[in-house]
């Protein structure tokens, strides 16, 4: 009972603080930063949520930008189908805005866990290369799904009904209080009997299987659930952009998540947040070298892999390196 | 072996550190802020573009076309007496750089207006940020309705996509004289669907005939039966408003079918593939285009010249689409009389008659110009100025 209270009192003092973090960056910046920081969230969602299959999982989707562009797709979509009904059970005020909002982030994210669920069935029983190569295919497949769909907007993008496009209300609060969930419910999971189970599948699969892991099961559920957090992530985004395109999908989307959880640290959810804060933020702060900048962002990609070819953090945690290394602390590979 | 680690990226960090070095002393129009004692002498003008990435060569191309336009407005003077100065950033073709960019531009380079894009989807993009942040905006080329419709602050220079129908309308009733017409459309495609529609109220308007109209869908290869049912009409051209290499097929199941009549279509034609699937049998046709390099006005010919001295190359449709937006932005500032975003906002909407390198501008109501296309013939496998059409 005590814990439960205290654990409400926690969560409640969250969102407070990230309430008045939020008031503090819109008074504090201007616009051009103030979106830096949020598309900063939105890629901390997806690096979080890519780091659960490729890094503790083990295994290496390369097309996850397709499940963001269905996520984008659904909340786009379902918001705008949504908004009338909720402004007349509701009114017009921010109580339903923000409830046709989440609603339909979480209808995004259904249809992306949805979609991950039909691609990992058939092809997580594959291993390695193969698995890349089908998620890159299917992400290609969605994008090109999208383009030729006429009633969301087929090339041109999907804006909804109203000239200006999707209502913005992706605010500071709504991206931070879905990084925080989904943080704290993949960290949860990652050092659950379950997600032990996914780093033995990273390890050594046969040996996992050996040991009565169900593997297959599991990886087809960790894939879901990444491919739902990246639904998330795409629908903040096109609540964010004021609407969706199938180019902002494409191949290199997929890369540069996987940049994020690379230069992080591999299997480390500290790690994936802190590469999806620089991968939102480094291009924009070499702005001044114009198109230069692409270049000086790859050299440094290859200097990080130079001198640390593990990530920022490997597979630790950020808590975990101001304590001493315990011998078998159970996270840290055997390498 | 450590020490060789170290001195391979030592040097790999000393050679990008350089690079930003000889940037910024490079060139004049590097980004990265501006101070309020350069506002006081200078108007600073932001384009966002493409300028990496898949589409690159589209930024590149209207960039051009825009610096040349400023670097001759300096030449004159500037205006108001301060000098424009042009802050270019790059959006690798996706829509949340553009957004960045568009934010960037207003927040910290402080520009008085922006430039850009010429993918409708960008220009919506950013044109919602300029919206927002009140900001003048005008895009070189999108031709997508919806672009202008974000709102009050956000203006064009090109045409929109059916208003080639009604100008092909123009041309075939008053320069070709011509009564009887069919159409044939592909109707898997907005843009084809369009500029059909337009050119049948336009023409009908003009007491023309439509004596036939025929469908194909994009990707087909066989047309002999649409070309069969034209023939016996009596039609005197055939309104082809698709993309290059069906017109090309058809123009040689015209040919193979003895159909001996002019085909007419709109600036989805401009592509030299056209001639190469075309081959003899386009030769004798007619479309509509933004602009043609060989068009004969005194201000294209000069615009052509100085351009072709600068780059080396004869400016494409986007360079000349580039020049005339910052040529209609620097002439709204002129006229504005201040350098505010409100007032050179509206200062566009009242563009009147502007002589532009393409034809006459006057915005409209809704932010889209009027002003005249170019109609080209081809002849022998290129494509020739042949008239201007107003609007």
């Amino acid at each position: 009972m005590k814990r439960t209270l205290l654990r409400a009192a926690i969560f409640v003092a969250v969102l407070l603080v990230i309430y008045g973090l939020g008031v503090a960056c819109e008074a504090g910046f201007t616009e051009y930063v103030q979106r830096i920081v949020l598309l900063a969230g939105i890629n901390v969602i997806l690096a979080v949520g890519l780091n659960l299959i490729n890094g503790t999982t083990g295994q290496f989707s390369i097309g996850h930008a397709g499940f963001m562009a269905v996520g984008a797709y659904g909340a786009a979509y379902v918001g705008v189908q949504l908004a009338p009904v909720a402004h007349r059970a509701l009114g017009t005020g921010a109580v339903s805005n923000a409830f046709s909002f989440n609603l339909a982030l979480l209808a995004g994210a259904l249809f992306a866990g949805l979609s991950g669920l039909i691609v990992g069935l058939p092809s997580l029983r594959l291993r390695g290369d193969y698995l890349a190569v089908v998620t890159l295919g299917f992400g290609e497949i969605i994008r090109i799904l999208f383009n030729n769909a006429t009633f969301l907007g087929a090339a041109t993008g999907y804006f909804g009904d109203d000239p200006s496009g999707l209502p913005a209300y992706t605010t500071f609060f709504w991206v931070y209080a879905w990084v925080a969930l989904i943080v704290v419910l993949i960290h949860n999971l990652t050092f659950s009997q379950t997600g032990r189970s996914l780093t033995a599948i990273r390890e050594d699969e046969i040996a996992a299987e050996a040991m009565a892991t169900p593997t297959t099961r599991l990886k087809v559920t960790a894939f879901a659930i990444s491919a739902a957090t990246a639904g998330i992530a795409g629908g903040l985004f096109a609540h964010m952009q004021a609407g969706v395109r199938p180019e902002d999908f494409r191949f290199e989307k997929s890369i540069d998540m996987i940049v994020m959880i690379i230069v992080g640290g591999l299997g480390s959810i500290s790690g994936a947040i802190l590469g999806g804060i620089f991968v939102a933020v480094s291009l924009e702060l070499m702005r001044d070298l114009q198109q230069y900048r692409l270049v000086l962002y790859a050299l440094l990609l290859i200097v990080i892999m130079i001198v640390r070819p593990q990530g920022l953090l490997g597979r630790r945690e950020l808590y975990q390196l101001f304590r001493k290394r315990k011998a078998g602390s159970g996270l840290e590979s055997s390498r | 072996m450590r020490s060789l680690r170290r001195t391979f990226i030592s040097g790999i960090c000393l050679a990008a550190f350089g690079a930003v070095g000889c940037k910024k002393s490079a060139t004049s129009t590097s980004a990265g802020g501006s101070t309020a004692a350069d506002r006081a002498t200078e108007i600073i003008i932001g384009h966002y573009a493409s300028m990496t990435g898949s589409t690159a060569h589209f930024g590149q191309d209207t960039d051009r076309g825009i610096r040349l336009a400023l670097v001759e407005a300096n030449a004159k003077g500037g205006v108001l007496g301060k000098k424009l100065r042009l802050v270019t950033l790059d959006d690798r073709g996706d829509s949340a750089e553009a957004a960045n960019a568009v934010n960037r531009l207003i927040d910290v380079e402080k520009v008085s207006a922006v430039l850009g894009e010429v993918a409708s989807s960008l220009s919506l993009a950013g044109g919602r940020v300029a919206q927002r942040r009140k900001i003048p905006m005008i895009s070189p080329t999108s031709t997508n309705p919806k672009v202008t419709e974000v709102g009050d602050y956000v203006f064009r220079v090109c045409f929109i996509d059916p208003f080639q129908g009604k100008v092909m309308a123009t041309f075939a009733h008053d320069y070709l004289k011509l009564t009887k017409i069919a159409i044939l459309r592909d109707v898997k495609n907005d843009y084809s669907i369009g500029l059909a529609d337009a050119f049948k109220a336009s023409f009908l308007q003009m007491s023309g005939n439509v004596v036939a109209e025929q469908a194909y869908s994009q990707n087909d290869t066989d047309f002999s039966a649409q070309v069969t049912a034209i023939r016996g009409t009596g039609a005197q051209a055939i309104f082809v408003p698709g993309y290059y290499s069906e017109v090309g097929s058809i123009a040689r199941t015209a040919a193979r079918l003895g159909l001996k009549i002019p085909l007419l279509g709109g600036d989805g034609w401009d592509s030299p593939d056209l001639f190469t699937i075309g081959g003899d049998a386009i030769n004798g046709s007619y479309f509509s285009d933004h602009f043609a390099p060989d068009v004969a006005t005194d201000k294209a010919k000069r615009f052509v010249a100085s351009f072709t001295t600068e780059y080396g190359q004869a400016p494409t449709g986007l360079g000349a689409l580039g020049y005339e937006a910052a040529e209609v932005l620097v002439d709204a500032i002129a006229r504005a009389g201040k350098v505010e975003p409100t007032a050179i906002r509206d200062a566009i909407a009242h563009t009147k008659d502007f002589e532009g390198v393409t034809g006459k501008i006057t915005m409209d109501a809704h932010r889209n110009p009027l002003k005249s296309a170019v109609v080209l013939k081809i002849e022998g496998g290129k494509a020739k100025f042949e008239t201007s059409i107003a609007p």
